[in-house]
C-alpha cells in the first residue's frame, strides 16, 4: 500500500512542510520531540488538518488534490484514528461506543478482524455492559481501539495511545497493543515521542523535527544516524534483530542469532526460533583492538568503524557495522584517540548489557 | 371578601394566554436558536461579536425600549406593518402573534446562551472523533451533539419558557391588555392593583411565584449541582 502526501500547514506560531513517499510494508512510527509537528501530520493524512498546496493518494485513493480541488472529508477516508485523549463517547456505554463504529463500517473488512475476534483480542467482553465514564484510563483506550477497529479502517493512525495513561495502564495496555499489531492485516502509522515505545512494533520511522521529516528509514538505519539527536541521548542505543537460536537454563541465559554473529542474553520468554529485537545502549559497549581475554563480558563482536562524531565534550560516538546490524557505541574523546578510531578501522565491541526491547 | 378569593374567568384567560405564550415562543426559540447558538460556536469572526452582543442586547435594555420599537415597527407605516400588510395578514400590534414575536426576541438570549456555553463545552474533539467513524455532518449532530448537549437544551428550554412567563414591558408596549388575547398573568395583576383589588393580585402573583418555583426546582435537579448558566468551558 502506497502512501504519498505533500503538505503545507501554517498556525500564527507554527508551520509544517511535509513530504512523504513511502511503500508501507509494515508500520510506520512518526517520532521527534514534542511539538515537532507530528500529531499535526497525522491529523492531516485523517483530513483533521486542512494544510495547503496539498495532496494525499494512499492505496490508490485521492484523498486530497488541491491541483483539481479534491478534499475527501474525514468521514468518507477509510481510516480508523486512536485519539491521544481517547475520547469515548461518555453519553453511550461501552457496547454503544462500539456500536457507532460498527453501524457506520466499511462494506469490506481489510483488517482482517471481526467484531468477536476484536473483542477478544483486547478482551472486552466484561465492559460491554459499562459506562464509559466508569473505566480505567486503560480500559477506555482499549476500548478506543476497538472502536476504531470497528469502524474497518485500512489504515490506522494512532497518537501517542499511551501518552496519557499512568504507567501501570502502559503496562497492561502494551501485550494488547502487540497482539493487536500481530493480528492485523492494514499498516498503523503510529506516533510517539519515546523511540522505546515504537521500536518493538514499528518497522520503518519517520523521525519528525520543527515542522518537518529530518530522516526516515528502518529503525535500525534511523536510530543509529549520528546526525540526528536520538544518537546523542545519554540513552542513546542500537537495535539488533535476529532469532532465538537456544535456551541455556543452567545460566538462565537465551542466544540470539544474528547477522553480526551469536549474542548471548538474559533469558528471553519466547520459544527458540522466534524473532526479536533487541536494544543495546550505546554506554554499554565498549571497544578494544584485540580480542579481550579472560573478561567478564559475554559478548564480543568484530566490527568496523562506519562514522564517529563528538558527543558534547567529552564523548565519541561511534556508529560500528556488525554484518547487516548498526551498533552504537559510546566511548570518551580520549580512549577513541589512543585507539585512532576512525572510519574503516576494524574492532572488537564487548556488548554488556542487551535489553528485549520492550 | 371570600367570593373575592375565586378566579375570575379574566384571570382563568390570562394565565391560558401566558402559558399558551411561553409555550409557543420556546418552541419557536428552540428551532431558531439551535442553528443560531451552534453557528456562534464553530465561528470565529468580527461578525460573529456582533451577533453575540446582539443577541445579549434584551438582557440589558428596559423591554420598554424594545417593545417602543417593536410597537413602531408594526405601525401600519412602520416596515414590519408594510410586510404584513403587503402579505395580506392581520397586523401585528396588539394581538397574540405580535406578543410572540416581542417574545421571542425578548427571551432569545435565554436559550441561545446555555445552548452556546453547552455547545462550546463539547468542543471539535468528540466530533472529530466522531468523523473518524464515519459520521457525516448531520449525522454527528444528531448522534453525538444532541445527546451531549442534553442538559443544555433543558436548561435553555426552562429559562425560555419561565422567562416568557415573567414578560411584562414589552407585552405593556406591543399587547395592551386585551382579556383572552394579550391580557397575560403579569398585566393581569398590575390592572388588579390599579383597580385596587388587591386580594385578586395576591391570588395570581402567588400562583406565579409557585409555578416558577417549581419550574425552577425542575431545572436544578435536572442539573444537579451545576449552575443555571453554565460557566465557560
Amino acid at each position: 500500500m502506497r502512501l504519498d502526501l505533500k503538505t503545507h500547514i501554517s498556525r500564527s506560531d507554527f508551520s509544517c512542510h511535509f513530504e512523504v513517499n513511502l511503500e508501507l510494508t509494515g508500520n510506520l512510527a512518526i517520532i521527534g520531540p514534542s511539538g515537532s509537528g507530528k500529531t499535526t501530520l497525522l491529523r492531516y493524512i485523517a483530513g483533521l488538518e486542512p494544510g495547503f498546496n496539498s495532496h494525499l493518494t494512499f492505496n490508490g485513493q485521492v484523498w486530497r488534490d488541491d491541483a483539481v480541488g479534491i478534499m475527501v472529508p474525514p468521514h468518507k477516508r477509510d481510516i480508523g484514528y486512536v485519539f491521544q485523549d481517547i475520547l469515548l463517547f461518555e453519553h453511550l456505554t461501552v457496547q454503544g461506543n462500539l456500536d457507532f463504529a460498527t453501524r457506520r463500517a466499511s462494506q469490506q473488512t481489510a483488517t482482517g478482524l471481526e467484531y468477536g475476534e476484536i473483542i477478544e483480542l483486547l478482551d472486552l467482553k466484561k465492559l460491554l455492559q459499562r459506562k464509559s465514564d466508569r473505566l480505567s484510563g486503560g480500559e477506555k483506550q482499549r476500548v478506543a481501539i476497538a472502536r476504531a477497529l470497528l469502524r474497518r479502517p485500512s489504515l490506522l493512525l494512532m497518537d501517542e495511545p499511551l501518552a496519557n495513561l499512568d504507567q501501570s495502564s502502559k503496562d497492561t495496555i502494551i501485550p494488547y497493543l502487540d497482539r493487536i499489531t500481530r493480528h492485523l492485516k492494514i499498516p498503523i502509522l503510529y506516533v510517539s515521542h519515546s523511540l522505546d515505545e515504537v521500536a518493538r512494533l514499528a518497522d520503518y520511522i519517520l523521525y519528525v523535527e520543527q515542522g518537518s521529516i529530518l530522516a526516515q528509514g528502518t529503525i535500525k538505519e534511523v536510530v543509529a544516524r549520528l546526525d540526528l539527536p536520538l544518537a546523542h541521548r545519554a540513552n542513546a542505543s542500537s537495535v539488533i534483530e535476529g532469532e532465538i537460536d537456544s535456551h541455556d537454563s543452567q545460566f538462565n541465559l537465551s542466544t540470539l542469532r544474528s547477522s553480526a554473529g551469536m549474542i548471548s542474553v538474559a533469558h528471553l520468554p519466547y520459544p527458540e526460533g522466534s524473532r526479536v529485537r533487541l536494544r543495546v545502549m550505546a554506554r554499554d559497549v565498549s571497544l578494544c583492538l584485540e580480542p579481550p581475554k579472560n573478561t567478564s563480558i559475554l559478548n564480543c563482536i568484530p566490527v568496523r568503524v562506519r562514522d564517529c562524531v563528538d558527543d558534547m565534550d567529552v564523548y565519541v560516538i561511534v556508529s560500528l557495522d556488525a554484518g547487516d546490524e548498526i551498533i552504537l557505541s559510546r566511548i570518551t574523546r580520549k580512549s577513541a584517540h589512543s585507539l585512532k578510531i576512525k572510519p574503516g578501522l576494524e574492532l572488537y565491541a564487548q556488548v554488556k548489557g542487551v535489553a528485549l526491547v520492550n | 371578601m371570600m367570593t373575592n378569593l375565586a378566579l375570575g374567568y379574566d384571570d382563568l384567560l390570562a394565565f391560558w394566554v401566558t402559558i399558551k405564550l411561553a409555550l409557543v415562543t420556546t418552541f419557536i426559540l428552540i428551532f431558531l436558536g439551535t442553528p443560531l447558538a451552534w453557528w456562534l460556536a464553530k465561528k470565529n469572526s468580527w461578525y460573529r461579536t456582533l451577533i453575540e452582543a446582539l443577541v445579549a442586547m434584551p438582557l440589558v435594555l428596559p423591554p420598554t425600549v424594545l417593545g417602543f420599537y417593536l410597537l413602531v415597527a408594526f405601525s401600519p407605516q412602520g416596515p414590519v406593518g408594510q410586510a404584513v400588510e403587503a402579505l395580506g395578514l392581520a397586523p401585528l400590534a396588539f394581538t397574540f402573534a405580535g406578543l410572540v414575536v416581542g417574545s421571542v426576541i425578548y427571551s432569545t438570549p435565554f436559550v441561545v446562551q446555555p445552548l452556546l456555553n453547552t455547545f462550546q463545552h463539547i468542543g471539535r474533539k468528540p466530533l472529530e472523533a466522531a468523523a473518524t467513524l464515519g459520521a457525516s455532518p448531520i449525522d454527528r449532530f444528531f448522534s453525538i451533539v444532541l445527546p451531549m448537549a442534553k442538559r443544555g437544551f433543558i436548561t435553555a428550554l426552562t429559562l425560555g419558557f419561565a422567562h416568557t412567563l415573567g414578560e411584562f414591558g414589552v407585552v405593556l408596549m406591543i399587547g395592551g391588555n386585551i382579556p383572552g388575547e394579550t391580557q397575560v398573568l403579569s398585566i393581569a395583576i398590575y390592572s388588579h392593583v390599579e383597580a385596587l383589588e388587591y386580594s385578586r393580585a395576591h391570588l395570581l402573583s402567588a400562583m406565579l411565584i409557585l409555578f416558577s418555583l417549581l419550574l425552577l426546582l425542575m431545572l436544578y435537579r435536572n442539573n444537579g449541582s451545576a449552575q443555571v448558566m453554565p460557566d465557560e468551558a
